[in-house]
């Protein structure tokens, strides 16, 4: 398959390896203390584990699975204030089928479909907007969340539904936004991270420039990376030349999909739709600053909080998860007492086990023990 | 949130409101094309764009891609010239 | 109503045990005891949604599901029951297509559906038809096929393109609108198993419905007390099926097919199974995937060597875009 294929080729793989393990060995202080790599996005997790890169890289060349796996952070409260709107007989509730499975306190979307509430996964926020169109009786509400990479998506589903006059949708958003939450990471005194493969689809939109300050304040080496085992190898390569020379640097390894300045038409789109609320909630991190969005004045009446009132929601997580701590690389997923016990995929407790894409269900997946 | 995979363009409608049709790998899905197009959507036949959630998000650089692998190319050949210095085979 | 049923089964299942309208079923034991010295009996209910779908239906995945389930223990399978549970309201030119199906595919391999029955239920007490069949068929005096064979470095093969059915069925359930060449493989195997009766060291067969191959090798790995290990690389996929794959962030080995062995067979025995299955029209693609290991866990081995673990899927698949 074209543009796929390519980019797991086996051959170049191992060049790749190669040229990684022979610049450790440049590394020799690296020895004692393993090089810690954050790979922000959920995507790059799964991929590594996937194709199994990280057992084949160096013993002294560690991933830090981030905060990029909009499943994982998404906060039980949510997803009752969704199951609360779905309840409505009127309402065809719509989302992605990433977030059927996540439980909240009165279990998930895909146990109230069983249970007969009218739940449907959508593909796209537009097949959602169809539904609107074709049932003009019914409300039809969009459960939007993602980063920066899937806001646009819902932004110009907004911006249709008003052009076609469809008042029978609405949007209940959930879309964050990673730099303020990466910016809080770096500001924890105790997280040890040398560098990040950052996420090459979030970087189509917003472009290279939002990553910066992690360069120039933090001197942190930072490469946009794409999702194919080469991308994500040759991101890693740049990312320990940068640390070799001593330098660091934003740098696009993505170029085939990442304009530097990203997508402007899907930005203004974003400015038009979306504005950043004071504060949001990520499931195992907290209430963070400035990293989640909500409809601007303009489009309030295609906001469904509006429409359904839902009640306000606050889950704590379970105190004895240590999900932040994975998170920030001061713990690996094995190392929580919960892991693979009460918290596995079928029976998640913490958000990195919820979502395939987390770090501890890709642990639990691909890392347990095959030998 | 990420999953994006290359689609090749197939063919659009008279203005970027409407669906364009994209193959991905013999699987052909209809898509917003109004973050890739500013004009006339006619340009976008035959190219290849990143699919996300039924919306068009980037056009593929051919150019870029093929420099890529042009370059890693490159790397294995020089690799093969100067093996590992134990000679140890990173895969398997 | 009710009348109308039974005449549109009497018509389209004809057959001498049927005909003769009694409250059983009566079959010569001597016929089945000539084709073998066990009766292989299974059953299975089916609900599936949407009834109708490219590569078949409701009724002849009915048929073809419980004849395979007879069939993968080298039974011939002679003859099916049916139960029908109807909701009320189902249009009787839907369920006369339904009926026609399943007659028209028992008959391709010479069953019959020798008794059944129908229930019509109030709207919404069932999803518009149900079917539950059965089938028989007698294992051949010679032939010990099922997990207990199953021995540490025996070969695992495919009988061709894995998750056709399972991919068809998510694109129209989900009514994810993806055009493709997709279609079901729903499909009668016990045409394509007749001649491995005759080679030695076929160990076990399974039809990889539900769950995928990913359920099958857990099922035989649980039974055997043997490891299973394929390779991804080794894995027959049409592309429209990875292209899915890809573009939804699924798994084509825990997709449902409803015409795809797994067999464990004996690696000496390996090329004449292959040639034997690469003769049938539904054996074209099969292929060898993995083998069978020591240690009791199931495996894949990925793109570049490094080999983790195939859990099996939680549920059905769905969709994801991260």
């Amino acid at each position: 398959m074209r543009y796929i294929d390519e980019f797991r080729d086996p051959a170049l793989t191992e060049a790749l390896l190669q040229r990684i393990a022979q610049l450790m060995l440049l590394m020799p202080e690296r020895q004692q203390l393993p090089l810690q790599i954050m790979e922000v996005c959920g995507g790059h997790t799964h991929a590594i584990f996937k194709f199994g890169l990280d057992r084949l890289l160096p013993d002294n060349l560690e991933f830090i699975h981030g905060p990029g796996c909009p499943v994982c952070v998404l906060p039980m409260g949510r997803i009752d204030s969704c199951l609360e709107i779905a309840a409505h007989p009127e309402v065809i509730f719509c989302t992605y089928g990433d977030a059927m499975r996540v439980r909240g306190r009165h279990g998930s979307l895909l146990d109230a479909r069983r249970q007969g509430a009218d739940i449907r996964v959508v593909y796209s926020p537009l097949d959602a907007l169809q539904l609107a169109a074709d049932n003009p009786q019914r409300e039809v509400v969009f459960f939007g969340l993602g980063f920066e990479t899937t806001m646009p998506a819902s932004a110009l589903t907004l911006q249709q539904a008003r052009r076609r006059s469809l008042t029978n949708f609405s949007l209940f958003c959930q879309h964050i936004t990673l730099i303020p939450t990466l910016r809080s990471l770096l500001q924890q005194p105790d997280v040890r991270i040398d560098g990040f493969l950052a996420p090459g689809h979030v970087s189509m939109v917003i472009g290279n420039a939002p990553y910066g300050f992690i360069a120039e304040n933090y001197h942190k080496p930072l490469v946009v990376t794409g999702f194919e085992p080469l991308d994500i190898l040759q991101g890693l390569l740049m990312l320990l030349e940068q640390l070799h020379a001593g330098r660091s640097a934003v740098e696009n390894q993505y170029r085939r999909i990442v304009p530097e300045q990203g997508n402007r038409l899907a930005q203004q789109a974003l400015a038009e739709v979306f504005c950043l609320k004071a504060s949001s909630e990520w499931r195992g991190l907290g209430e963070i600053a400035h990293s989640g969005v909500q409809l601007t004045p303009g489009y309030a009446e295609f906001d469904a909080e509006r429409r359904f009132h839902p009640q306000a929601q606050q889950v704590a997580d379970d105190p004895r998860s240590r999900c932040g701590e994975v998170l920030t690389g001061r713990c690996k997923p094995d190392a929580c007492p919960l892991f693979g016990k009460q918290c596995t995929p079928s029976n998640a407790f913490g958000a990195l086990m919820v979502s395939s894409e987390g770090a501890c269900a890709a642990y639990y997946q691909y890392r347990r023990e095959t030998a | 949130m990420c999953l994006g995979v290359p689609g090749k363009v197939i063919s659009v409608g008279e203005d970027l409101h409407q669906l364009a049709t994209v193959d991905v790998c013999g699987v052909s899905l209809r898509v917003n094309i109004a973050l890739v197009c500013e004009d006339s959507p006619q340009a976008l036949i035959g190219q290849w764009v990143l699919v996300h959630v039924g919306f068009a998000m980037s056009l593929l650089d051919e150019q870029e891609a093929l420099e890529m692998l042009a370059a890693l190319e490159q790397l294995r050949a020089v690799g093969l010239e100067r093996p590992m210095p134990e000679g140890k085979d990173a895969l398997h | 109503m009710q009348g109308l049923i039974e005449e549109l089964f009497l018509q389209a299942f004809a057959n001498p045990a049927l005909n003769a309208r009694e409250d059983q079923a009566c079959i010569a034991l001597s016929e089945l005891c000539a084709a073998g010295d066990r009766l292989a009996v299974s059953t299975d209910s089916y609900v599936i949604d949407p009834i109708f779908f490219p590569g078949g239906d409701i009724g002849k995945l009915a048929v073809c599901g419980t004849a395979n389930d007879v069939a993968v223990s080298g039974a011939r399978p002679r003859y099916l029951s049916c139960g029908l549970i109807l909701e009320e309201g189902l249009p009787f030119a839907t369920l006369a297509r339904i009926v026609q199906s399943m007659a028209a595919t028992a008959q391709q391999d010479g069953m019959q559906i020798v008794t059944g029955d129908t229930k019509v239920v109030p709207r919404g007490a069932a999803d518009k038809i149900f079917i539950n069949t059965t089938g028989f068929g007698a294992i051949p005096n010679n032939i010990d096929w099922g997990v207990h064979q199953i021995r540490q470095g025996d070969s695992i093969i495919v009988s061709g393109t894995l998750g056709d059915h399972g991919a068809t069925i998510l694109n129209l359930r989900e009514g994810l609108g993806l055009a493709s060449e997709l279609g079901s493989d729903c499909a009668l195997l016990a045409p394509l198993i007749a001649p491995l009766l005759n080679i030695p060291g076929v160990r076990a067969l399974r039809d990889a419905t539900r769950g995928g191959v990913t359920a099958v090798l857990h099922e035989f790995a649980a039974a055997s007390g043997c490891g299973m290990e394929i390779l991804e690389a080794a894995l027959p996929l049409k592309p429209a099926v990875r292209g899915m794959c890809e573009l939804l962030g699924l798994d084509a080995l825990n997709f449902a097919n409803e015409g795809k062995l797994v067999l464990v067979v004996a690696p000496e025995a390996e090329a004449e199974v292959l040639a034997a299955l690469h003769q049938h029209p539904l054996g074209r693609d099969a292929a060898v995937i993995g083998h069978t290991l020591e240690r009791q866990q199931v495996n894949v081995v990925g793109l570049f060597g490094v080999s983790r673990r195939l859990d099996l899927p939680l549920d059905e698949p769905l969709p994801r875009i991260c």
